[in-house]
């Protein structure tokens, strides 16, 4: 493999000091002078007529500048695709869950505010409320939408192959069910805003959010302001993980207060209201029938599913074609039959979390292949093993795995966990379970169709030539983007990490559709690559005429200028740029030329040097209806092994060991892949074990607190054994690929693997409490 | 009616009118401009406020202000010695143990307060006094490696 300098390195994040020491500042930690403070008044009720809303005594109430509903935000709809564009910032005619919006407030101090929507008075007529699949799919229910009649939010239909008559084939086939719950992002900061509305008409709007660009085309569109006016800018994001992917009506109500008052408008989300905004995982109901051969070769596969959308459709009409897609891979499986149908309910809406649309439908079909392979009498690696695609493989659905480790990661969780001398081989209650998973590496076509960019990313040096600044509109969230894209300019620009200053998360220096799909690492990283290798193809250009050197035979790298055959005689410009900086600190010297030397001739040549950088995905497979969801330039992939422990007493889970391989392509930040495998990893643990969004019968969250909705702490989790795998994607920025979401695919079914190892028994409806487990172990004693 | 207190936060004195329902955390934000101090949930649940309060780490978030009246108080912005940071807060940089950032000033509170009590802790140890502090993003482990190392290098 090539030697880099700066990436495939351990370097520490770019924004860590700031963030030890409490230095970085999030949405809610931003004010402005005169700034208002907003709060929401939100739906009681879960299903509603509007009948009246009354807000004259909260516009009476000392110190209110502002109350909006409908009537002042109007009735643009809007939503994630405009396919279904189902919202609205403020309900008109009904609320369809407890905490719809129906109107905001901007007040002095958020105390007034809270005090003035205490004050708005809202006349409702009660409809049957509609909480689970069932009762919004039966005859003669009420339509939540009424332009979806029988309450369904989207369906898919696709087969690929023929499964019927594949089944012919096959020697032995199965249909299981398996169900999660609806999860909860869990992120640590609650979403905030500040928005201000200048004098000449232009509206910057600073927000916790995973996609500048897209809340910016939404702001836009809900308020009527021309796109150009509008600046969308995130500072730091406290966790996203899906949910802060789309717009949400406290944002576009603190634009439109902020526009109305002409006062900057500052609102923050509470967490009850982080539950109840939700936009987080499905609840996904899997029927799955997969037919296997004698051999042991996975042939068809039928995939019906049901998910409890909620009442507004968000990023759901991505997660029901993911719910299907991101099945079949990693394994050569040539017939596949998929029906998916979202459900309307009257509970919060549900959108993408890590993992979009694919962790349910994993964990379900993973455990079932465990079923079949001890069925055939195979061992689960050695069954996974023989059925495994390679580099090189397309799916039957059309999904080319242009670099795939699988088998690598497969081969690496099995000896790193010491497999052979543990499965089937642990004492009573100990059990150890496999389980393997892929994921795209960003979408490969926006949300809105579109001939845009993904990414652009943009390079300016400054005058002296010691500074270079990378400007991108991409997100960081936590994830490492800022490190990440910091690394890959550094490494193709040929100068250190410390010398880039990284600019990020602003709609004015560029466009990127965000943080999502896993895509910031391959996307928004080709881009900064490009920008950084025109950066030093002007700064080339500007030096040979300078010394008469072809740019062929010059090179920058560790911030000098490399020259390949003789080195010329730079006195001139050494004296020219020292003479310039008298007196400054840290003056070039040495025998070689610098790169700030160079840098510095470029600007006096020509002016600021500006490199640019943009990239979208080449031609991707698929030509059905759908196939833009789960098309992608690159795929990830990974295998885990799980160990653990049941006390066969209570029934409760403790997890002892977790050995993971992820293949990324290349790993531009070391620690960085390690920190989110071992995240994803915790995620994957908590929807497995305990996480689970709940109801009362009138539709209230019943656990809105992150006290009574538990995420795992310190003390749930293991350390992780990690292995990073590296297959040097083709498609992707010096071999690079994604690793935020595939690394939680096989989690679940690992742990649900490693129970049936221990005890026994197969769980087929998470979380896996201890009640569940007790009551599955008391089933099979008595049979 | 606001009362007035007398504190010390990160060695220095402050007078402060404060309503009698303010907690703690709103006044380290809000008239102290104290921000590195995080809301993740008001409720006591999450940690991420968790401040050094008399030499024990507290949800800032439960306490009252007027409770604090008398109390000295170390927040996140007095851990660092200028540019010089505590062990902690090195460690934490250099081995992974931050990504979004917003549990790290009550996890630097918490590892500090468990160092300076215990020295050096057992990795359960550090798991027990970290285990009210959420964290969402990093699983935890480079956390606790981070905080293992931190008591290393402090030994030295």
């Amino acid at each position: 493999m090539k030697a880099y300098n700066v990436i495939n390195t351990r370097l520490p994040r770019v924004d860590g000091r700031a963030k030890a020491t409490g230095d970085a500042r999030y949405a809610a930690d931003l004010s402005m002078p005169g700034m208002l403070y907003g709060a929401m008044l939100q739906s009681p009720l879960a299903h509603a007529k509007i009948l009246n809303i009354d807000t004259s005594a909260a516009k009476r109430l000392p110190g209110v500048r502002d109350v909006v509903t409908w009537k002042e935000a109007g009735l643009v709809k809007y939503g994630v695709s405009p396919a279904r564009y189902d919202e609205q910032v403020f309900c008109s005619d009904k609320v369809r869950y407890v905490g719809d919006e129906v109107a905001a407030v901007a007040a002095i101090d958020l105390e007034t505010a809270m005090e003035a929507v205490s004050l708005i008075k809202v006349d409702y007529e009660e409809l049957p409320v509609l909480l689970d699949i069932g009762s919004a799919m039966a005859e003669g229910a009420i339509a939540i939408h009424e332009d979806f009649p029988g309450n369904i939010s989207a369906e898919v239909h696709q087969e690929f192959g023929n499964f019927e008559e594949a089944l012919k084939e096959c020697h032995i086939v199965r249909t299981d069910t398996f169900t999660n719950k609806r999860q909860d992002g869990g992120f640590l900061e609650p979403q905030a805003c500040l928005a201000r509305y200048d004098l000449n008409g232009n509206l910057t709007l600073w927000s916790s959010t995973q996609s500048v660009h897209y809340v910016q085309r939404s702001v836009a569109m809900v308020l009527g302001i021309p796109v150009g006016k509008v600046r969308v800018v995130k500072p730091y994001v406290g966790g996203g993980f899906g949910p802060k992917a789309a717009v949400n009506a406290m944002e576009l109500a603190a634009c439109l207060m902020s526009r109305r008052t002409g006062k900057p408008v500052k609102m923050v989300f509470s967490r009850e209201q982080v539950f109840l905004h939700s936009r987080a995982r499905h609840q996904f109901t899997h029927e799955l029938t997969t037919g296997v051969k004698k051999d042991g070769t996975i042939f068809a596969l039928r995939n019906v599913c049901h998910l409890d959308g909620g009442a507004y459709s968000s990023f759901g009409i991505a997660t029901i074609y993911y719910a299907g897609s991101l099945l079949g891979a990693p394994y050569k499986l040539p017939n596949m039959k998929y029906d998916g149908y979202r459900i309307y309910t009257n509970k919060p809406t549900c959108g993408a979390q890590r993992g979009h649309g694919g962790v349910a439908a994993r964990a379900g079909w993973e455990q079932q292949l465990d079923i079949i392979a001890a069925e055939l009498g195979m061992d689960p690696v050695e069954f996974r093993l023989k059925n495994m695609m390679q580099t090189g493989d397309v799916t039957c659905n059309d999904f080319n795995m242009s670099s795939l480790g699988m088998k690598e990661c497969l081969e690496g969780v099995r000896d790193g966990s010491n497999w052979g001398a543990k499965k089937g081989k642990l004492p009573k209650g100990k059990g150890i379970g496999v389980a393997c998973g892929f994921f795209v590496s960003g979408a490969g076509y926006p949300i809105y169709r579109s001939e845009t960019f993904h990414s652009t990313a943009t390079i300016r040096l400054t005058e002296d030539g010691g500074g270079v600044n990378l400007y991108t509109a991409s997100a960081e969230i936590g994830q490492g983007s800022d490190t990440i894209l910091g690394q890959i300019a550094a490494e193709a620009l040929g100068v250190s990490l410390d010398d880039v200053r990284v600019h990020s998360g602003d709609t004015d220096f560029g466009v990127d559709l965000g943080a999502y799909s896993s895509r910031q690492t391959l996307m928004s990283g080709h881009a900064v690559k490009m920008a950084a290798e025109d950066t030093k193809r002007k700064v080339l250009e500007a030096l040979s005429e300078q010394l008469n050197v072809p740019v062929e035979e010059m090179d920058i790298a560790r911030g000098v200028i490399v020259f390949k055959k003789d080195k010329p005689d730079f006195s001139r410009l050494r004296t020219l740029y020292i003479k310039e900086h008298r007196g400054w600190a840290d003056q070039p010297s040495g025998a070689e030329l610098t790169f700030r030397e160079a840098a510095r001739v470029a600007f006096i040549t020509g002016g600021v040097i500006i490199g640019n950088g943009a990239y979208k995905p080449g031609e991707l497979g698929g030509k059905y209806k759908g196939a833009a969801v789960g098309t992608s330039p690159a795929y990830g992939c990974s295998a885990q092994v799980v160990e653990v422990t049941v006390d066969e007493e209570t029934g409760k889970v403790t997890i002892d060991a977790m050995t993971d391989a992820h293949d990324c392509g290349f790993a531009i930040n070391r620690t960085n892949v390690e920190g989110q495998m071992q995240g994803s990893l915790s995620m994957g643990l908590g929807e497995a074990l305990f996480e689970e969004v709940r109801f009362d019968e009138k539709g209230r969250v019943a656990n809105a607190s992150l006290g009574e909705y538990r995420i795992p702490t310190a003390l749930d989790m293991p350390n992780v054994k990690t292995i990073i795998i590296e297959s040097d994607e083709p498609n992707g920025p010096f071999g690079a690929k994604e690793v935020g979401e595939g690394a939680i695919m096989p989690t679940i079914p690992a742990i649900l693997n490693a129970i049936y190892d221990a005890v026994g028994v197969r769980i087929n409806e998470l979380p896996i409490t201890s009640e569940r487990l007790f009551a599955a172990m008391k089933e099979k004693r008595k049979k | 009616m606001k009362k007035l207190i007398t504190f010390t936060v990160n060695e220095m004195g402050y007078e402060v009118a404060v309503a009698p329902n303010k907690t703690l955390t709103q006044v380290l934000r809000d008239d102290l401009d104290l921000l590195g101090t995080k809301e993740g949930c008001g409720v006591g649940d999450c940690g991420a406020c968790t401040v050094i309060m008399d030499g024990k780490p507290v949800n800032s978030c439960l306490v009252l202000a007027v409770q604090a009246d008398g109390s000295t108080i170390k927040t996140i912005e007095g851990v660092a010695r200028g540019d010089s940071l505590h062990p902690v807060q090195e460690t934490f940089v250099e081995m992974g143990a931050i990504q979004c950032g917003f549990c790290t000033p009550g996890m630097v509170l918490s590892a500090t307060s468990l160092l300076e009590k215990n020295p050096h802790p057992t990795e359960h140890e550090v798991r027990e006094a970290l285990s009210g502090n959420l964290c969402r993003c990093t699983g935890y482990q480079k956390i606790v490696e981070a905080v293992q190392e931190a008591s290393r290098r402090m030994k030295g």
